[in-house]
């Protein structure tokens, strides 16, 4: 089937996607953006920066990332056919390292020694440590004392890797006040510090930018599943949380009529009980983080404390180009509650010898719910964004275990 | 005219330099606020800050994030601190008030809603932290269609088009960020403050406020040789969160007015830097 391909260019010079993202931070922090929007320029027109991410995403990442289809799972489903991206196979286990190499090699084209960045669960964490170590960079990360004692493993590999880990204490003491704390020591550190934002949110260039560096998800998905399945998908299902590993399997797609993209939210115990992180099934637009987007708030326009099994999904707001997409209406978002996570998590350990992470494991659930709907030659393409590694404490616990 | 622009002609006329606290409404309890202002007015303040509290303030350092805190504990809302501000006009129709806060609560409030409401409580001018000039055009221009003054932050990275646009879209006076970081942090470049200075009112064309990293009388009197303005703000915060129940008031207009007399004295002697 030949495919249309429709135009498709955002964000606009300014940052914005629609009415959603631009720049809304204090003035303080605006030269050190304009020095990014430059410096990001200057090197998406360089062959040989190119070619230097290129380089580290195969030899060090292991890129290409295989499609495998879960054919067992997918019978027992019956109906569509169930394909995986198995960036869980990468180095440091998911697809976070991308967007982190990238940052890395403009941090040291920018002559920036000393990297730093937010973390919730810790994989953004564990991956900007591991590319400070591979770069030879001063690293610190920030996370949420909330998160340390969740997160004890990957603090410690943090540590291993060389870097400082600050838990911090403010607001919830989770991913956002961490990213509050590492946009201050940004703001006051500026002359030698990059702050590599790991999802699509933040103030422009940064949603762009982390885009671009995942979109190598879905640019390989457009060779890969053809030479597989002999088409494109019918649909690409991901789990978003800020919605970094979404928007690099969407983005190639986005131009590709006929594709449905599906992001995947938390709906934590259920979107009644107020304790889920679903920002565009359930918030509205506010500005949060530098940028315009869904967010979670009150009426007073607070931000609200959020939920979800999986810390890497627990997250206020969401990437602008997510809020762009969903009111254009070229994708959907659809919510998957931490139970119905939990049983995908399970299933796919049972029938496909893969562990997932529990991020992931949304989108898992999602595409278990829709496979049996769809007639058996339908391909779903559902982005395993992570493996499941980080989560045995949390599913252990669940299911009443104690190491 | 504005109360601001009234304040600051009737110093320029004595020769004086405004003082300009800020302390956050509802911090540490809504029932203390009203009394911190009066303290504040007696204290020598000629322009109120007055923080409105946010969940998330990014560009705020610990120390007025810990008072955005326990003001959100206690259910502070914009809606809240518009009343409070309703109820210090009662008794004050002199001292300007400036909201200072971020974008999200007034989006969420209504841009409109928040101007007519603002207007009506008697605030004069309105600072929103996360709103540049290339973000808010329609958010200044309902501010200055009821006569409340956006006022802008500047920074000492700031560049030439950014005094333009907040030239155009600014008005009341201009906030010069005197440091880079967050509020409440350490060190002041005070020469580079007296060389940016001049520059700046120069080509914006309102006040110059200095703020962030003022932490004691001589160098609240050193800035006043040189800007129109000293904001303080966190050193005012930790004096509320030391005081004990009761008596942070009293130890806010004492502290005031040691920065107050030491403005007041540079600028009669004419001290330089």
């Amino acid at each position: 089937m030949q495919m249309q391909d429709l135009p498709y260019s955002m964000p606009d010079a300014a940052g914005h996607f629609g009415p959603y993202g631009g720049i809304f931070v204090a003035e303080t922090l605006m030269p050190a953006l304009a020095e990014l929007r430059e410096a990001y320029a200057a090197a998406q027109a360089d062959p040989e920066f190119r070619a230097e991410y290129e380089y580290d995403l195969k030899h060090y990442v292991g890129r290409p990332s295989p499609i495998y289809h879960a054919k067992r799972w997918s019978g027992l489903l019956g109906g569509a056919q169930i394909y995986l991206k198995r960036e869980d196979l990468n180095h440091t286990g998911a697809h976070k390292i991308n967007n982190c190499i990238g940052q890395a090699l403009l941090a040291r084209r920018m002559g920036k020694p000393r990297v730093i960045a937010e973390t919730g669960a810790g994989q953004h964490g564990v991956a900007t440590a591991t590319v400070a170590a591979r770069y030879g960079m001063e690293c610190v990360v920030y996370m949420g004392s909330e998160d340390v004692r969740r997160q004890v493993a990957n603090v410690y590999r943090m540590k291993l890797l060389g870097a400082t880990v600050v838990p911090v204490e403010s607001g919830s003491k989770t991913l956002k006040d961490a990213l509050n704390e590492a946009m201050r020591d940004w703001v006051t550190n500026i002359g030698n510090t990059f702050y590599i934002i790991g999802t699509v949110a933040g103030p422009h260039p940064y949603p762009m930018m982390v885009r671009d560096f995942q979109a190598v998800i879905g640019e390989e998905c457009k060779t890969q599943i053809p030479e597989l399945a002999g088409r494109q998908p019918d649909a690409v299902i991901a789990c978003v949380g800020g919605g970094s590993n979404a928007m690099g399997i969407f983005y190639p797609y986005i131009p590709v009529a006929g594709v449905r993209l599906i992001g995947v939210e938390a709906a934590g115990h259920g979107l009644d009980t107020g304790k889920h992180s679903a920002s565009l099934t359930a918030g509205r637009s506010g500005v949060l983080h530098g940028n315009r987007t869904y967010l979670l708030q009150d009426e007073d326009g607070q931000v609200i404390e959020t939920h979800s099994i999986s810390a890497g999904l627990d997250y206020p707001g969401v990437g602008p180009e997510h809020a762009w997409l969903k009111d254009s209406g070229r994708a959907e978002y659809a919510t998957i509650t931490d139970a119905e996570a939990l049983q995908a998590f399970h299933d796919l350990c049972h029938f496909e010898g893969i562990i997932p992470a529990l991020e992931s494991s949304h989108a898992l659930a999602h595409a278990a719910k829709m496979a049996p709907t769809l007639s058996s030659d339908k391909i779903l393409l559902v982005n395993l964004s992570g493996r499941g590694d980080k989560d045995m404490h949390t599913v252990a616990e669940k299911s009443g275990i104690r190491f | 005219m504005s109360r601001i622009s009234t304040t600051f002609a009737s110093l320029a006329a004595q020769g004086r330099k405004a003082l300009i606290p800020f302390i956050t409404a509802g911090d540490p309890q809504p029932d203390q606020t009203l009394p911190l202002m009066r303290a504040l007015v007696a204290g020598g303040a000629d322009i109120i800050e007055l923080g409105a509290p946010f969940s998330d303030p990014m560009a705020d350092g610990p120390t007025i994030q810990r008072a955005s805190e326990r003001a959100l504990v206690h259910g502070m809302s914009l809606r809240r601190v518009l009343a409070l501000v309703r109820d210090f006009r009662r008794e004050n129709d002199a001292t300007p008030i400036v909201l200072m806060g971020y974008a999200n609560p007034v989006e969420a409030y209504g841009i409109d809603a928040f101007a007519r409401d603002a207007h009506e409580a008697g605030v004069d001018g309105v600072l929103v932290v996360d709103y540049p000039p290339e973000e808010c055009a329609g958010f200044a221009a309902a501010m200055k269609r009821v006569q409340i003054d956006p006022i802008f932050l500047l920074a000492p990275t700031s560049t030439a088009k950014r005094f333009g646009e907040v030239a155009q879209f600014g008005a009341g006076y201009i906030y010069y960020v005197s440091l880079k970081g967050v509020t409440g942090s350490a060190t002041l470049d005070l020469d580079e403050v007296a060389r940016r200075i001049p520059l700046i009112r120069e080509q914006v064309g309102m006040p110059v406020g200095v703020g962030f990293g003022i932490r004691d009388g001589a160098t609240a009197a050193r800035i006043a040789t040189v800007a129109d303005a000293v904001v303080i703000g966190s050193r005012i915060i930790e004096e509320i969160e030391n005081s004990p129940a009761g008596e942070a008031a009293p130890r806010v207009q004492g502290f005031l007015s040691g920065i107050r007399a030491a403005m007041d004295t540079a600028t009669k002697q004419g001290v330089a830097l």
